[in-house]
């Protein structure tokens, strides 16, 4: 190749470009920002830039871990299509949206009563919000096998507490039927992040001035009316950033579900995210998995955003200045 | 409209007590101020009236109602409070309003109510804004509408000019004082400034360690001090105040000087008797210079040398030393005077007072 006259006329003008293109290069001068951000920029791109692009460019292709070769077969949109049409991915997307919002309205009525009770302690409040914070400093897989020993049918502590009050005598199959299961769920999430809403409702209860409280009792408020015109609009905006943390959470769950049902069973409780597990591992279908996964990121998107609206007008009306 | 009275009211945290068995009775109408240095317990007596603190002991009855358990929105009572209070998530409409809702009364009322409220304030062009938006004289305007809007039995105001600045402050006393002209209602008043307790009030009542010193009319107050601590606490400059012996006919300093014993206290004090003298800087001016000048009957004249000045444009204060510490006079009509230069000073001792130096008593009978 390097034998090959440069005069012959095929290759000149591709040969006159390359050294056009190295003369640029020797007169190409970066200037000192550039240069400055260039390691940062080369870091990012390889451990986030190009791994995106190249997940989202797999979505369009029929990719499968077993066979390296159908990376390169590129297939437009029918991934997606055929997510929009399966049922058991709308289940899961339901699924996931449900816990949702069963799990983030309870934790905000769980976590707004500790709260409060917290904030009314004169006496060990430190002690009470370190004991408070306790779910926290567990791994969510942990809490998915304690829970999935309490809520086991033989085993378990639920069932021996139901049974041994005389409250039941069946064994229930917590684990095992869909419904059911679904709640041992959510109690699994619930228990471990409540404290999320605790601490933060807490923090605006201490940062809550005491007067328009006052104000409030001598202006004719029994204790609910204070609560509900005074106190709550005043917390609201800390709840919605627990909210917001909290969402992007749950929308992502994975691990208590993983270990406590797997999804089952037969996918009765298949969230979105361990459906995407499922099929990228067991099912080896990366594709269609990446596909689901961009699909599923939307939701969590859409949440997010509902909920700094939700917090930007509380904050507005609070008159917050933060 | 109503009476309140207090009743060997106390209260105590733990060991510790704070109002040591208070007696107060407030006629109807009547603009009662509670001024005292801070910690003095004035505050929460107010608190305790309000029903925001619990008492320990005695009685409150407002009108013909003991209200001792009562919680405070069964006392029909407003408050205005020292950091204004108002909801920050309502407009200044629904803040004003907010009594009359909880009360249940009709939405037309509540607006009729609030506009006439607004238009007493002059609150009219802010009706829809939030408290964020609003000034510090805006706001305190909104929480004394909140007040008058319910129509309460008594209106307690706690510190609620103190947030605001000089000029502010001094606007806001004369609107509160019309304020009771057009509506007519008890009201105490918590302050730790003299002046707003001596403009404002038809009584002040000057407390001290959870202990009433004196109660009386500004005029009283000013004129009578019961106790040393109220002569030195009301007016400003304060009262020169300066430890003597009684000695014969004459106030014996402990710097040497002395002073003839004023008239009408001596049938009052016997010889030996350890004194307080009390003169307040209107009563000692250079000759000439004086408010009473002309009128006042019992001069002394001594000279003195002046210590420094500071002019006020209208009257200037003399600082002379008498005694061996510097007392504070009021010049009128000022003339410029040197430091170290000696003048005549008149000393109106009709004006002058004696309080016991043991007890702090006033010794006028």
């Amino acid at each position: 190749m390097f034998a090959r006259p440069l005069s012959a006329p095929a290759d000149q003008s591709s040969g006159m470009l390359f050294f056009i293109c190295l003369d640029d290069m020797k007169n190409w001068k970066p200037s000192a920002p550039t240069l400055l951000l260039l390691p940062a920029i080369i870091v990012l791109a390889a451990v986030v830039i190009v791994p995106l692009a190249l997940s989202l460019y797999s979505s369009f292709t029929p990719f499968r871990l077993t066979k390296p070769e159908t990376f390169y077969v590129f297939i437009g949109f029918r991934n997606y299509l055929n997510i929009l049409t399966d049922r058991d991915f709308w289940v899961a997307f339901g699924r996931t949206v449900l816990l949702l919002t069963v799990a983030l309205n309870l934790e905000m009525m769980l976590g707004l009563g500790l709260a409060m009770l917290v904030e009314k302690a004169t006496r060990g409040q430190r002690l009470l919000r370190t004991l408070m914070m306790f779910p926290m400093m567990f791994s969510p897989i942990l809490v998915g096998f304690q829970f999935k020993f309490m809520f086991n049918d033989n085993i378990g502590l639920v069932n021996n507490a139901l049974q041994s009050l005389g409250l039941t005598d069946q064994a229930i199959p917590w684990l095992i039927e869909g419904h059911l299961a679904f709640i041992a769920i959510t109690v699994a999430e619930v228990w471990s992040s409540t404290s999320v809403f605790a601490i933060l409702i807490l923090a605006g209860l201490l940062a809550m001035p005491k007067e328009p409280i006052e104000a409030a009792r001598v202006d004719g408020c029994t204790p609910w009316q204070t609560f509900r015109y005074v106190t709550l609009p005043f917390v609201m905006p800390f709840a919605y950033i627990a909210m917001t943390i909290r969402s992007l959470d749950v929308a992502r769950a994975y691990d208590i579900v993983k270990i406590m049902t797997d999804g089952g069973p037969a996918g009765r409780t298949e969230l979105l995210w361990t459906l995407v597990g499922r099929t990228a591992y067991s099912d080896a279908r990366m594709g269609l998995a990446n596909a689901m996964a961009y699909f599923s990121i939307l939701l969590s998107i859409l949440f997010t955003v509902y909920f700094f609206r939700k917090l930007a007008a509380a904050r507005n009306q609070i008159g917050a200045e933060w | 409209m109503a009476t309140v009275s207090l009743k060997k009211l106390e209260k105590r945290y733990g060991a510790t007590s704070v109002v040591h068995g208070i007696d107060l009775d407030v006629a109807d109408r009547e603009f009662i101020a509670l001024v005292g240095p801070s910690g003095c317990g004035k505050s929460t007596t107010l608190r305790m009236i309000a029903g925001l603190e619990e008492i320990s002991g005695g009685e409150i009855r407002i009108g013909d109602r003991v209200v001792n358990d009562l919680p405070p929105r069964s006392r029909n009572i407003s408050m205005v409070f020292q950091s204004y209070a108002l909801y920050p998530h309502m407009t200044v409409k629904e803040n004003m309003g907010f009594s009359l809702k909880i009360a249940g009364r009709p939405q037309d009322e509540i607006e009729k109510r609030v506009v006439e409220a607004a238009r007493i304030l002059d609150l009219g062009q802010l009706l829809e804004r939030r408290p964020s938006q609003l000034s510090g004289g805006q706001r305190q305007r909104v929480a004394m509408g909140r007040a008058i809007v319910r129509n309460p039995d008594v209106f307690l105001f706690d510190e609620p000019l103190s947030n605001l600045d000089a000029k502010l402050r001094t606007q806001m006393r004369t609107e509160i004082k019309k304020l009771h002209a057009k509506v007519q209602s008890t009201i105490i008043y918590v302050t730790h400034d003299q002046v707003e307790a001596m403009t404002l009030s038809d009584r002040i009542v000057i407390m001290r360690d959870g202990h009433i010193e004196q109660v009386g009319t500004p005029d009283e107050v000013f004129k009578r001090p019961a106790t040393r601590f109220v002569a030195g606490f009301i007016g400003s400059p304060p009262m020169n105040l300066v430890e003597a012996t009684v000695d014969g006919g004459e106030v014996r300093f402990e710097e040497g000087a002395s002073l003839p014993v004023p008239r009408q206290f001596r049938q009052a004090v016997s010889a030996g008797q350890k004194v307080v003298f009390g003169l307040r800087p209107d009563d000692i001016y250079p000759s000439g210079h004086g408010i009473h000048a002309g009128e006042a009957e019992d001069i002394h004249v001594v000279e003195l040398p002046v210590s420094i000045t500071e002019p006020l444009g209208n009257e200037t204060l003399v600082f002379v030393e008498f005694t061996g510490r510097d007392w504070v006079s009021r010049m009128l009509n000022p003339k410029p005077l040197r430091s170290g230069e000696r003048v005549d000073m008149s000393l109106d001792l009709s004006q002058a007072h004696l309080f016991d130096a043991g007890t702090g008593r006033s010794l006028r009978n």
